[in-house]
């Protein structure tokens, strides 16, 4: 019973969350200034007062901010995004155009970050003052301080300019067809160095967390009962220190989900990765506040629930924890 | 001498013409190769694909490529049959007849009719945002399939450019004619149909346009291409790359110095600067003139005379932009060399500033300005407003660059008047009407980017550009440009600094790169791989 009466209020306290965020951005994106029909006007070289009135008057926005809000908080509610001022296509299904990319794009990313740096930091804290744990400190140091973008421009001039193994970017080769095993294979390829930039930041900072868990739980007495019990070191690192370890890991990741859609809107744009981050980016250019606000909504929403999931995670791994 | 004149202008050009056949025969004994496939680099994303409502560069080089348009151009200016196979301005100057061929098709197989041509020019006409372009249009008339009478209601010389690639996309009437807005249509970016040399098979909005050679084109055995790939890259170092690793064969409306320099070195790529005297782009210092001080014509020149333009074309952009000195751009048919020109002369600026009353204060300074400029375009834009204040400086004028986050930023600082001068880029479109009343004329000062936001007003420029909007022959129309071109380099609204350093970079594969006067916004059908 507690779980569900936890689960509800959650459920609550997410959707209150989601509606406050989007309040929130839609005060942020009106206050930038210039709109979208100036944007519009921008693209066509000119644009004559009647034709901006017009615009101005289908897009709502010659109406006061809060009913505009009131007119977009209905819509939303209803389930109904809108449409993309600048592209005149429904933000649905831009969203749903773009979120497969991004995806495909983060999971990847901190998938790979969170096996990698987990495993490095378990590495390092067995032996703290080692050779191969100062090589991986410095590493990661490098890693966390290092701009992703800039990351990402190197990883440009390196691999796709100098030594071109990997593509300069994109998420297909340009003339793809986006069929078959070859289609696959190609987006792979082109996954490599925008993934690898992302995943990056996060593995330094799993890796680091990870050494400074595992070093703490490895000074418990438990793990001395268990190394005592004559168990072998594989199962005492893996089993009984780890497991206590990665709670904080897994914390960080669950919270950092919303970083990591942050970190994509870099990396997207550094990589041209047709995403929902640079989807967002170019929207805040053109102004196109139906498809920022949904993208926002969207990412929102993901966050939330990626939240709700950690903790459900805390309780699987630590059964200690109860709804308190 | 004007015996000799004639026989250069009329006799020269016909023996050429009668020659061509012999000429053609010889180059071109072999046709060109079918096949392959084009991969375009833009950095711009298109809205939609629908010219008819969306005007700029982005959605008309698709755009020019799906639709085509009553007319087409040369590169010297001279209107060429395209589904139009004649047609004939009336004496009155009121009238234009379109004589449209005969068994041409839309992309859905339906024939191409004077209906359709009708319903285009009034669509046009309706929601084109240069609304001068076909604003005396009153009606079409369709006397048959294939003659459409478009009535105007003043003389309209700027008609016959109006009916471009670019400018005029004809749409069948079939589709687009359901009632739904054309603005909003949702036929503008999925399945559209239009008539040209290539039709859409794909459009990822912000990402990329496939287009794909259609059989039944109306001009036979073109184009030569099998497809068209527009990818959409808003990172030019990433669009450089792809070409120079053959992933992009070309790029249009490059003019970055340091990657045509790079371009320029390659020796499997050709650099071109041809194919952009229709769109005209000039890049210019844009003076407030209802804000002190600018509002005195001579703090005006005297700012004028602080800039050296060959600096700025020569080290600044690299020796591939030119100086422009006047507002109808050097290429066009109605440019005077004859205009007012403020050679770099800082003592001169300075005393244009101390008799204006701007004497220098005790620490060296006159007065303070402001400078904006447009951004994403640094070399062209933010470099010349540095310039400017690193010379403004010598004369005692302390100038802030202020930069804008981006274009709505800027573009709202300019529609509310919040500046002192700004660096602007502005295209000509063509004919003068379309592109260059539209910043003089004291009838459009309007709150809106693009527009008379100088706040410029001048009757007797009034008058000129109205009358000169209607004259049918070039030669009287030129003379009221000419005035024009000197009144206002004479009284400086705005201080041109020089032509937008646009080129085409291609693969030296590809064979034809469009270089008419609209260039890259004209039907790629005759472009081919070697």
């Amino acid at each position: 019973m507690g779980t569900l009466r936890y689960l509800i209020s959650r459920l609550f306290q997410g959707a209150a969350l989601v509606l406050a965020v989007v309040v929130l951005n839609f005060a942020l994106v009106h206050a930038a200034p210039g709109d979208p029909v100036e944007t519009i006007a921008g693209a066509s070289g000119g644009m004559s007062e009647e034709l901006q009135a017009e615009l101005r008057s289908r897009y709502g926005l010659d109406k006061p901010l809060p009913v505009q809000l009131g007119i977009y908080l209905r819509q939303v509610v209803s389930g109904d995004l809108g449409y993309s001022y600048f592209f005149n296509l429904p933000v649905s299904d831009m969203i749903a155009d773009r979120v497969p990319a991004t995806l495909l794009l983060v999971v990847t990313s901190v998938l790979a970050a969170f096996l990698i740096g987990t495993t490095l930091g378990v590495l390092s804290a067995r032996r703290p003052n080692g050779l191969l744990s100062q090589s991986i400190n410095v590493l990661s140091l490098v890693g966390f301080a290092a701009p992703v973008f800039w990351m990402g421009l190197l990883l440009i001039i390196f691999l796709a300019s100098w030594v071109p193994i990997f593509p300069v970017s994109g998420m297909r080769g340009i003339e793809s067809t986006g069929k078959g095993w070859g289609d696959v294979l190609d987006v792979v390829h082109h996954l490599v160095l925008p993934s690898l930039t992302l995943g990056l930041v996060y593995l330094a900072q799993y890796s680091r967390l990870s050494r400074a868990a595992m070093l703490d739980v490895l000074g418990a007495d438990y793990i001395r009962t268990a190394r005592a019990k004559g168990l072998s070191e594989g199962v005492v690192l893996y089993k009984h220190a780890l497991r206590n370890a990665v709670l904080p890991v897994v914390t960080v990741l669950g919270l950092q989900f919303g970083n990591v859609m942050a970190g994509a809107i870099v990396v997207e744009t550094v990589f041209n990765w047709p995403g929902l981050g640079r989807l967002a980016f170019e929207s805040v250019l053109r102004r196109d506040y139906p498809t920022l606000l949904g993208v926002l909504f969207f990412s929102s929403l993901v966050v939330v629930v990626m939240n709700q999931v950690t903790d459900l995670c805390y309780r699987l791994i630590d059964p200690r924890i109860k709804t308190s | 001498m004007a015996i000799f004149r004639t026989i250069l202008r009329k006799v020269i050009p016909f023996a050429l013409v009668a020659a061509l056949p012999i000429y053609s025969s010889l180059v071109f004994a072999q046709a060109p190769k079918r096949g392959g496939t084009l991969v375009v680099g833009s950095t711009q994303a298109l809205r939609h694909l629908n010219g008819a409502v969306q005007s700029g560069l982005a959605t008309a080089v698709p755009g020019t490529q799906i639709f085509a348009s009553p007319l087409r151009f040369d590169d010297k200016w001279n209107a060429q049959p395209y589904l139009a196979e004649k047609w004939a301005l009336a004496a009155d100057g009121k009238s234009l007849t379109l004589n449209l061929r005969k068994g041409a098709v839309f992309h859905d197989g339906k024939p191409i009719t004077s209906e359709d041509v009708a319903f285009s020019i009034m669509a046009i006409k309706a929601n084109h945002p240069f609304t001068t372009m076909m604003g005396p249009v009153e009606k079409v008339e369709t006397p048959d399939p294939h003659t459409a009478i478009i009535r105007m209601s003043v003389p309209h010389p700027a008609i016959i450019l109006a009916m471009s690639p670019a400018l005029c996309p004809i749409l069948p009437k079939h589709i687009y004619g359901d009632g739904t807005d054309l603005k909003i249509h949702p036929r503008n970016s999925v399945d559209v149909v239009g008539s040209g040399p290539f039709r859409l098979t794909e459009f990822k909005a912000g990402q990329r346009v496939v287009l794909e050679r259609f059989d039944k084109y109306f001009l036979a055995g073109k184009p030569y291409l099998d497809k068209i790939i527009i990818n959409i890259n808003p990172d030019s170092s990433n669009l450089m790359l792809g070409l120079e690793r053959g992933e992009i064969q070309m790029i249009p409306y490059a003019t970055n110095s340091t990657e045509l320099k790079r371009f320029a070195s390659n020796p499997t790529l050709n650099l071109t600067n041809k194919g952009f005297e229709g769109i005209g782009a000039l890049n210019w210092l844009a003076f407030n003139t209802a804000k002190k001080p600018m509002s005195d014509v001579n703090v005006r020149k005297a700012i004028a005379m602080t800039i050296d333009k060959n600096f700025i074309s020569k080290a600044l952009h690299g020796g591939f932009s030119q100086p422009a000195d006047g507002p109808i751009v050097a290429s066009s048919p109605f440019a005077v060399p004859d205009v007012i020109r403020y050679p770099l002369d800082l003592k001169k600026s300075a005393e244009l500033l101390d008799a204006a009353g701007y004497k220098a204060g005790a620490n060296g300074e006159r007065f303070k300005l402001t400078i904006d400029y447009l951004p994403g375009q640094d070399e062209q834009q933010k470099n010349v407003a540095e310039y400017v204040r690193a010379q403004l400086k010598k004369v005692g004028v302390t100038v802030e660059v202020r930069a804008s986050a981006d274009f709505p930023a800027w573009a709202k600082r300019m529609a509310t008047r919040d500046f002192d001068m700004s660096m602007d880029a502005v295209f000509n479109w063509g004919d003068p009407i379309i592109g260059v009343h539209r910043t003089y004329l004291s009838t459009n000062i309007r709150p809106i980017v693009w527009t008379n936001t100088q706040s410029y007003t001048n009757p007797k420029v009034d008058d000129l550009l109205n009358t000169a909007g209607g004259l049918l022959d070039p030669t009287k129309r030129k003379a009221y440009y000419a005035t024009f071109q000197k009144i206002v380099t004479d009284e400086l609204p705005i201080h041109f600094i020089n032509g937008t350093p646009y080129h085409t970079v291609s693969n030296k594969k590809v064979l034809n790169v469009p270089t008419t006067i609209w260039g890259p916004v004209s039907p790629y059908d005759e472009v081919s791989f070697k």
